[in-house]
């Protein structure tokens, strides 16, 4: 047994002990020192849990178990314990997560000088950090709403940093009162589930999982929750504010919290109800909520000026791309035929595009965030001719921006072009609207570009600077990754996102992996 | 926030202290009887909030600086991830002491009995971890309420701002 049987519990608690013992770091330079530290090693960590799975299949861990992998004591035919439960789909999400998350952290360490309570920025963004791990490492209902929680308190203290803001306050609390609206309907039907089943492990209630009255109700709460969480359209009215008032640094970090509560989503829909579910109502509940995020999230972006709005729109729409995609492959779940013929291809396009997601979209928010920081404002008409001033700035904007209006070389072509195959042998108008919403991003990415970085240069921006050397090294973490996922997509697919897919398509072995096979 | 009348004033300086003993003792027995770390903490912060309200936030600020209750909820709660590392050796958060003798390491007899206060192991650290941290969690937000008051009802003269 290697120390590695662990990494679900490390990934948590090293992220809630950076939070706690940052709060009483008195120097600065410590602290900061303290973040970069706590930063890295959780993100090794998820490394080391996404190598883990990858190579010996799906971890399970028990909290305060005698062993880490008992699950079942003699006796008992239902596992009452904290259980962790990481298959290759959950580590990936971390790992793509805890990667958007370094280079956030990096990004934001410049920011701390510039406010006097900064130890408690460090101890909600660690708080932050491990409730959006623990989400993507539990298997367990209650827990996944007790991290849900966690991390929806600590957005709400990050998203209102600037509190002399009145917008800002504004949008935390929108976000505040939304978010626990959800969270206690999520509530709800955990408890619908925990009442039919008298369990809360994932795995032990799929395995008996009949659905009837009770469960589609149950499923009903879970999908409109987490949809809010992660902002899909008609949920969607806290994220642009949201987004858009809290530090960029926090904002790139939000990108990939959002996508946790989608994995939530995909986890429910697949591993939880999956087969037992017949018919094909919830893939297409997901399919239109994934073309009504992507529609109007990019018409919505197109006329914004404010840069950081416009970006949250963007998201709203990415997210889209993911629902159709994931939605496509539930569409084909119960068939093998249309598995093979567009299933996992979308699947496959939709768990690229969460990674693809996390990273171009984090690297737009930080370098929103450094032309705020070098210029005081994000507002596209009072910007202009800023390439020649910040020359890493525009450099990473304009990669991002490449990547998620899928420009053929970067890696936001390969997944899109992977869902819009594989919705076109669904529908054409799924693959149309698709495309519609890929050339609108673009000519929205276009005119930040124009009026932000190009053009003569303003005299009251005579100026600017480029931004410090950390932000520099937050943004050139995105980059680089985003120019390796571009570079090596055949690799990415076979190590990254096709094991992630194999396994939120296997209910069987999730079960397994906890109830064993023999009751 | 004035100070209350000198009856209110005398009367809280008796019995406000049998609130906290209460509360320690609530925290100590969590593993023993109903309640446990939270709701010993919250029984301790009542406490504090008699002090804040019979005497008033400007004497009770001269005796004790908030600070220290930031310092009880950090403490606490790395006592609490610190208890959970020390049982990695066999799982995160496993009970390390149980039966073991020492430290709340005793065995409880089997049969009814009053309860031994010297068992369970881990699980009284943990109580004691989560009382010290709701102790000072529930204070300060007692705190900043009251700072937030004076602010409002000063015309926002002092209080938030220089409460950094």
């Amino acid at each position: 047994m290697s120390w590695q049987v662990h990494l679900p519990a490390l990934v948590v608690s090293v992220p809630l002990l950076g939070a706690f013992i940052s709060i009483a770091m008195v120097k600065p330079r410590l602290r900061n020192l303290w973040f970069a530290t706590i930063l890295v090693a959780t993100t090794i960590l998820a490394f080391l849990m996404w190598r883990y799975v990858a190579i010996n299949g799906t971890l399970v861990y028990v909290m305060g178990g005698e062993r880490w992998n008992l699950t079942l004591p003699s006796g008992m035919t239902l596992p009452i314990r904290i259980i962790m439960e990481v298959d290759a789909f959950g580590a990936f999400m971390a790992l793509a997560g805890s990667i958007a998350t370094l280079a956030s952290g990096l990004f934001s360490v410049r920011f701390l000088d510039r406010v006097n309570d900064g130890n408690k920025f460090v101890a909600l963004f660690f708080l932050l950090f491990a409730g959006m791990l623990g989400l993507e490492v539990t298997g367990d209902f209650f827990n996944f709403f007790v991290f849900l929680e966690i991390a929806s308190v600590a957005s709400f203290g990050l998203i209102a940093f600037w509190r002399d803001r009145p917008e800002a306050i504004e949008a935390s609390f929108k976000y505040a009162v939304l978010s626990t609206f959800v969270a206690l309907i999520f509530l709800i039907g955990v408890g619908i589930l925990y009442g039919v089943y008298g369990t809360l492990n994932m795995a032990a209630i799929a395995k008996n999982m009949q659905v009837g009255f009770l469960e589609k109700l149950a499923l009903v709460l879970f999908i409109v929750s987490l949809a809010m969480k992660s902002g899909a359209v008609p949920l969607h009215m806290w994220e642009p504010d949201a987004y858009g008032q809290a530090p960029a640094g926090v904002s790139c970090f939000l990108v990939v919290v959002g996508q946790a509560s989608l994995y939530g989503m995909f986890r429910i829909a697949f591993s939880v109800y999956g087969q037992a579910f017949e018919g094909s109502v919830l893939a297409w509940v997901i399919i239109v909520l994934g073309l009504l995020s992507m529609f109007i999230g990019v018409i919505m972006a197109v006329i914004q000026k404010e840069a950081k709005r416009l970006m949250a729109y963007h998201c709203i729409s990415q997210t889209g791309y993911m629902l159709m995609g994931i939605g496509l492959g539930l569409l084909a779940l119960s068939s093998s035929q249309a598995m093979s013929e567009y299933g996992f291809t979308a699947m496959k396009g939709g768990i690229f595009h969460i990674i693809n997601n996390a990273m171009y979209k984090g690297l737009l928010f930080l370098t929103a965030g450094s032309l705020f920081y070098a210029t005081g404002t994000t507002n596209l008409n009072k910007l202009g001719g800023l390439a020649r001033k910040m020359p890493y700035t525009t450099f990473m904007f304009a990669v991002a921006a490449a990547a998620i209006a899928g420009l053929p070389p970067f890696n936001g072509f390969v997944s899109k072009l992977l869902i819009y195959e594989s919705s076109f042998v669904v529908h054409p108008f799924l693959a149309v609207v698709a495309m519609v919403t890929s050339i609108l991003t673009l000519a929205s990415f276009v005119k930040v570009f124009q009026s932000g970085f190009l053009g003569p240069s303003r005299d009251d921006l005579n100026n600017v600077r480029e931004v410090p050397l950390s932000m520099v090294v937050g943004m050139m973490v995105l980059c680089v990754m985003i120019i390796s996922l571009s570079m090596m997509p055949n690799w990415v697919l076979a190590n990254l996102i096709e094991p992630a897919a194999r396994d939120l398509v296997n209910q069987a072995s999730y079960i397994q992996a906890v109830m064993g096979s023999g009751l | 926030m004035r100070p209350l009348s000198i009856v209110v004033r005398t009367i809280c300086n008796i019995f406000a202290w049998f609130v906290a003993i209460f509360g320690a003792y609530v925290i100590l027995h969590g593993h023993l009887t109903p309640g446990g770390g939270f709701q010993g903490g919250a029984i301790v912060a009542t406490f504090i909030a008699l002090l804040l309200v019979a005497h008033g936030g400007k004497s009770f600020l001269g005796w004790v600086k908030k600070e220290i209750f930031s310092s009880f909820e950090g403490a606490g709660l790395v006592a609490f991830v610190c208890v959970g590392f020390l049982g990695l050796s066999t799982t995160f958060l496993y009970n390390f002491l149980a039966l073991k003798g020492g430290l709340f390491g005793s065995a409880v007899p089997i049969g009814p009995n009053a309860g031994v206060l010297n068992s369970s192991g881990t699980i009284a650290l943990a109580n004691i971890a989560v009382g010290l941290e709701v102790v000072g969690g529930l204070s300060a937000i007692l705190i900043f309420m009251f700072l937030g008051m004076r602010y409002v009802s000063e015309g926002g003269k002092e209080g938030v701002k220089d409460d950094k």
